[in-house]
């Protein structure tokens, strides 16, 4: 497919599309499909429930569900006047960290001067709830009083983490929306006009984070194999500029142990081939998971062009095609496993993302070139529309619709590509499309080409998108390969289970092999099978089965002819 | 009286250097998720932003003010031709101020952390015995700097400082310890105090200071498998 040139100066991205990358790496990515959020809060509740339910992490979540337009957690996060997160291009157009370079923070390491407060995010409380039963006989009805979790004294709950749900709190909280103020100009937020939508946020796993950029102590790191960004707890000191290097704010400070933690995309389950405790209880099921495959030596490139509006584009750019033969001869020449090759091409993230292009980057002008992508919300648009007594599922009045209506395009495109609402409005066609399409067929009306064909699909691509969204089954959501094969294989046999080796446990005599797969081995192995793969390679030794006396089989490699002792 | 000026600084010195080094040790081999800043910037950050600098700048001054007064003999002084007068107003001048600032720094911090609640609940027991044992080693220090230089009486370059040296060849000049005034010796000995407590207390932080931080790449890559632990050559951010 052909991608938009960047537009940078110079042109020294033009036509790189489509050589050969020379280095591929892969990343599980997710996308979210924001119509389908209902905002049970269900992804926070069970993430906060497997990760930060201890002490120390009461405030923080992980998985956090916002209402937009609001003020997000912590509240006013996306304002980066006032959080220096991210990255930001300096007088020269390097790309540098907003907060300053390397001597500016360690100049700033006693006291650093961006980071959030706790009552930024929430003073995390309980109840007395013993009170309910203890409280001796009365008139009164006893009451369970609030008790901050941060000193246990009495306190007045006056904010939390999802305070303004549902635009709770109306005009005066919404109004410090950090992205409603960027549209500004007279936007009225009576009730009765108002829009609103759901936006479930995690880490967004970056190909280039900030976060990690901002760590002195180099505890922080993204992982070669899967791209999940993690904090190395043992090496984190505790310097606190990783919270405030991450635009989203996604990166929080256990108060109890002194050391950062964050979202984990669920490593030990993705590396098992499940997804995510957030994808999994989704009841809206609108989660995706899957690999997608990008040319590491693009991403600098991209996140440092010149207008924020391309970094979108510039994104996009930077992934691969997994289809295309000579990327996956890349692919597997730079180390990603076969399979990890094969569940790209299935991945739902990629089709989402690059082949209908429905899916958008979160705050891309933050230019850390984010991993969780989303899907606008069509229904503001829809329920607009059914609100002036119109056909909200007509093709031609949605398209006119999206055209016309100012907000909640402007708005989306604040949130998506850095205010260019040509991107927003294309997804936002395809979904109006998907739904005016799809509704002839279920009517058993004759499917009118012209539909899909206006936004520049066919319908059997309509099909399935709206398989993937509309039905969106289980495995077709999460298509994750197990990490047990990760990295690079070179076939030695040090990176195999180490009960794999001939005559181990498990195993058996070649003869029997055809016939009883995981049989014991007929004959118990005297020893180990040591010293497998004579020569150069690496050997391997299993002294479980050594007794003790003499020397282990293998472990020595065999001496040279008259050498006996 | 004599054996016990032995005891303390002919013998004591060497008992916490053993226990700095031994216990540094451990706790970096057995306690490495334990060494952190334990900050608590998150529950009150408008005193720490003034105080925090203030305290650890003045600290790394009066630090390089020490590693100077103690190890620069004399000699070397007099041989480059810095005029004592000029090397006196100096380190009161620098080390005034320096130790000044570490003692307003470090008063508002005890401040805040007994007055903020939560900072209050977050500190440890190693913080109650550590914070008085600065506390005595600061103005000890401070007021030895200022006494000491004001009148001109005592010159520690003649009387601490041979005493330091001489830890470090195995042969401790006890005398020249035990003919220091009074302040000094408490600066002496809530100093080794100090050093004694280093290991398990928050002062290990001092330890991880990310100086690497200021030559490494900006973006960090690791491979999930645990050794060994290789980085990509060339890395996606141009920093």
């Amino acid at each position: 497919m052909a991608r938009p040139s960047l537009r940078k100066k110079g042109g020294a991205a033009n036509g790189r599309g489509k050589a050969a990358p020379r280095r591929v790496m892969a990343q599980v990515a997710m996308v979210m499909n924001l119509d389908k959020c209902i905002g049970c809060h269900t992804c926070s509740v069970t993430c906060k429930q497997t990760w930060t339910n201890r002490p120390g992490t009461e405030y923080v979540w992980f998985n956090n569900v916002e209402t937009r337009p609001g003020q997000g957690y912590p509240r006013g996060y996306e304002d980066q006047d006032r959080w220096n997160g991210g990255w930001t291009l300096n007088r020269r157009g390097r790309l540098v960290p907003r907060a300053g370079g390397r001597f500016r923070r360690l100049s700033g390491i006693f006291a650093n001067p961006d980071l959030p407060e706790l009552n930024d995010y929430y003073e995390p409380w309980t109840y007395d709830y013993a009170t309910l039963t203890d409280a001796p006989l009365g008139d009164d009805v006893p009451t369970a009083a609030p008790r901050s979790l941060i000193d246990g004294r009495p306190t007045s709950v006056e904010w939390g983490p999802n305070w303004d749900d549902d635009l709770g709190g109306g005009p005066a909280h919404v109004a410090n929306d950090p992205m409603l103020r960027k549209i500004g100009d007279g936007i009225k937020l009576e009730y009765e006009q108002s829009f609103m939508f759901y936006l479930p946020r995690i880490c967004e796993h970056c190909l280039n984070p900030s976060c990690v950029a901002a760590c002195p102590s180099g505890a922080l790191y993204k992982r070669i194999e899967d791209g999940i960004v993690l904090v190395d707890q043992d090496r984190c000191r505790g310097w606190r500029m990783c919270v405030s290097g991450c635009p989203y704010k996604k990166i929080y400070f256990n108060h109890r142990t002194g050391k950062a933690e964050k979202c984990t995309l669920c490593y030990p389950r993705i590396e098992a081939g499940e997804p995510t405790v957030c994808s999994e209880t989704c009841v809206g099921r609108l989660r995706y998971l899957g690999v997608i495959l990008y040319d590491p030596d693009r991403v600098g490139e991209a996140a440092s062009v010149e207008d924020d509006r391309d970094l979108y584009e510039a994104q996009l750019g930077c992934f691969l095609d997994p289809d295309d033969p000579q990327v996956a001869a890349a692919a597997e020449a730079s180390g990603v496993p076969h399979d990890w090759v094969t569940a790209a091409r299935r991945s739902p993230v990629h089709a989402l993302i690059n082949k209908y292009r429905v899916a958008l980057p979160l705050h891309p002008e933050y230019r850390t070139m984010p991993m969780v992508w989303y899907i606008p919300p069509l229904s503001p648009i829809v329920d607009a529309l059914a609100e002036t007594g119109n056909d909200g599922e007509d093709a031609g009045n949605l398209f006119g619709a999206i055209e016309s209506l100012r907000i909640p395009v402007s708005y989306l495109a604040e949130l998506f590509t850095a205010g260019d609402e040509e991107p927003v409005r294309a997804s936002l066609r395809k979904l109006a499309a998907m739904r005016a399409h799809m509704r002839r067929v279920n009517l058993g009306e004759p499917e009118d080409p012209s539909i899909a064909g206006s936004v520049g699909m066919d319908t059997d691509q309509m099909r399935a998108m709206y398989r993937l969204l509309a039905l969106a089954k289980y495995d077709e959501r999460y298509v994750i390969p197990t990490a047990y094969s990760g990295g690079s294989f070179t076939g030695h046999a040090d990176h195999g289970c180490s009960l794999e080796g001939p005559g181990g446990p498990g195993m058996m005599d070649g003869d029997a092999a055809g016939e009883a797969f995981h049989a014991p081995p007929l004959v118990p192995a005297p020893s180990s099978a040591a010293g497998e793969g004579d020569g150069d390679g690496p050997r391997r030794v299993n002294l479980l089965n050594w007794n003790g006396h003499g020397r282990p089989a293998g472990l020595f490699p065999p001496r040279a002819a008259g050498e006996e002792s | 009286m004599r054996h016990l000026h032995i005891a303390l600084w002919g013998v004591l010195p060497y008992l916490v250097l053993v226990l700095f080094l031994a216990g540094s040790a451990w706790r970096y081999q057995y306690d490495r998720f334990g060494i952190t800043t334990r900050s608590s910037q998150l529950h009150e950050s408008r005193l720490l932003r003034v105080a925090s600098p203030m305290f650890h700048i003045g600290l790394l001054l009066v630090i390089g003010g020490h590693v100077i007064g103690l190890i620069v003999p004399e000699s070397l002084t007099e041989a480059l031709r810095v005029p004592e007068s000029a090397y006196r107003a100096n380190a009161l001048l620098v080390g005034g101020l320096a130790g000044t600032a570490a003692v307003a720094g470090l008063s508002v911090l005890i401040w805040r952390r007994l007055s903020t609640r939560a900072v209050r609940e977050s500190s440890t027991r190693s913080d109650r015995a550590l914070y008085p044992v600065l506390v005595t080693v600061l103005v000890a220090g401070l007021v030895a700097t200022l006494a000491g230089s004001a009148s001109g009486d005592y010159d520690y370059r003649l009387g601490v400082s041979i005493w330091f040296r001489s830890l470090f060849e195995l042969d401790p000049n006890v005398d020249a310890m035990r003919d220091a005034p009074l302040v000094f010796q408490v600066h002496t000995l809530t100093g080794m105090a100090l050093f004694a407590l280093w290991p398990f207390s928050r002062l290990v932080h001092a330890f991880a200071a990310p100086v690497g931080y200021l030559v490494r790449p900006y973006v960090v890559y690791r491979s999930r498998r645990p050794a060994p632990a290789r980085a990509l050559d060339g890395r996606p951010d141009r920093a």
